[in-house]
């Protein structure tokens, strides 16, 4: 299917996205049964260990959003179509949404488990610092300036998040490395049976629900953009028929 | 294309030279923000200089967005920006040409503040030539990407706060790699600050081959 037909219709669902919707809604009603009830506590981190059911979906399902706005910007710059213009800012947000709720969960987790809400850990430091990349990107969509100029730059910004993603990744990881022997040990706990279909399933749900919104926040981007142009294109009109009046009236307005 | 870029570096200086806007605010700006530091931290207790590394390259960072700021905004007036599209000069060359001007002006402020740690963070200086180099990767570094994000954020409306957004993310590893370097040259082991330096590097030349790159898209517009 071709970028442009994915938008054909005036709403922003499909028979797929309901299927999708009703997918993930169910999913998630599932991890929630498994996770609270059906599974157990975990030895040592006891019921705490039901959050990571929350927060490994978010994690895992993060950067798969970054790295397709940076595609995204990538093929705008050479074929300059709106579709993937509206592909990077979809892609853009839904990644903000994963990646500030897996900064927070987290933290939430973090608490009962380290007994802190942050620690200079190389994962959690670079996963903050790649928030506020994308923070800036959002930011950078949302000035008032005119499509074409705002796309362009947003563009460039978009296609930098992956290279500086990865530095910055990097120069943290070694940071940190040489600041402390080890980072604080994890529980190591064995996850088996119920918690690991659990776990599994979880991730599962994270990426229908990324899916899910994407698609949504595509259409949407993809209907501003056509509603920008018609608002154009009616202005244009507006004016010309007022020029025309003026013509047939001789002017005398 | 490097005679081009030359012609760009040196109108830009010559512009500063003329009007000393950025000699005359960044030098005691980061002069300030050293003092600032004093202020917070207690001279007295010792802590200045030990994280003096890290202070010296947060007041370079934060003087670096006001210069590039600066190389941006001389070119804002006059439909400047629409000459320097219309001269037919090559956007790398242009690129590379304003990186360097930020560039020699960074080196510039790098020195001064240099005393200015020594002096009032009474701070005993070893492994020159460690300390040098990883000053030249760094400014590397920091002129080719705030080139870049500064001709991002110029000429939209809301540029002064949205530069640091853009910029101070993207060279938080050159803070990290600036600072362990000159922390290994000044009290630590110098052999361990090599590789930092050679990742600033890397990172310096990373940053200009993307800017030489994107530039044209992003000069070609407004």
């Amino acid at each position: 299917m071709s970028i442009t037909s994915l938008a054909a219709d005036d709403g922003t669902s499909s028979r797929g996205t309901r299927v999708l919707g009703i997918l993930t809604l169910v999913g998630t009603a599932a991890v929630a049964y498994l996770g609270l009830v059906a599974t157990g506590p975990d030895v040592i981190q006891r019921d705490s260990v039901r959050l990571i059911y929350v927060h490994v979906p978010m994690v895992s399902v993060m950067y798969v959003p970054v790295a397709i706005c940076s595609i995204a910007s990538l093929l705008w710059l050479r074929k300059r179509s709106d579709g993937w213009d509206a592909l990077a800012v979809a892609a853009a947000e839904v990644a903000t949404v994963f990646v500030g709720l897996g900064l927070v969960t987290g933290a939430i987790w973090g608490r009962p488990t380290w007994g802190v809400y942050w620690t200079w850990d190389a994962r959690l430091t670079s996963t903050a610092m790649l928030f506020i990349l994308l923070l800036g990107y959002l930011t950078m969509r949302r000035l008032p300036d005119e499509r074409s100029v705002r796309t362009k730059r947003a563009a460039v910004v978009g296609l930098l998040l992956i290279p500086n993603a990865i530095i910055v990744k990097f120069s943290v990881d070694w940071w940190l490395t040489l600041h402390q022997d080890a980072t604080i040990t994890r529980a190591d706990a064995q996850i088996e049976g119920l918690q690991q279909f659990t776990l599994i399933l979880s991730v599962v749900v994270g990426y229908l629900g990324m899916a899910w919104l994407m698609v949504h926040r595509f259409r949407i981007a993809w209907l501003e953009s056509r509603i920008e142009d018609r608002g154009l294109d009616l202005a244009i009109a507006e004016r010309r028929a007022e020029g025309d009046t003026l013509v047939a009236t001789g002017g005398d307005q | 294309m490097w005679d081009e870029a030359v012609l760009v570096a040196g109108k830009d200086l010559r512009i500063e030279w003329r009007s000393k806007v950025a000699l005359g605010q960044l030098v005691p700006f980061s002069l300030l923000v050293l003092v600032l530091f004093a202020f917070a931290l207690d001279p007295e207790r010792g802590v200045l200089s030990r994280v003096a590394s890290g202070l010296y390259w947060v007041a370079v960072l934060f003087s670096t967005t006001l210069a590039v700021q600066r190389a941006f905004s001389i070119e804002s007036a006059d439909g400047a920006r629409d000459a320097l599209r219309l001269s037919g000069l090559r956007p790398a060359s242009v690129f590379v040409g304003k990186a360097a001007a930020i560039g020699a002006q960074l080196l510039v402020l790098e020195f001064v503040l240099g005393i200015g740690i020594v002096v009032l963070y009474s701070l005993d200086v070893a492994g020159w030539p460690l300390l040098a180099a990883t000053a030249v990767a760094a400014t590397l570094c920091l002129a080719s990407a705030g080139t870049l994000y500064g001709a991002l954020a110029a000429g939209v409306r809301a540029r002064e706060s949205l530069l640091p957004l853009l910029f101070l993310p993207v060279v938080a590893p050159v803070l990290i790699g600036a600072t362990e370097a000159f922390e290994a040259a000044l009290g630590g082991v110098e052999s361990e600050g090599w590789p930092w330096c050679g990742f600033l590097v890397l990172l310096g030349l990373v940053y200009t081959l993307l800017g030489a790159q994107l530039f044209g898209s992003i000069l070609e517009e407004s």
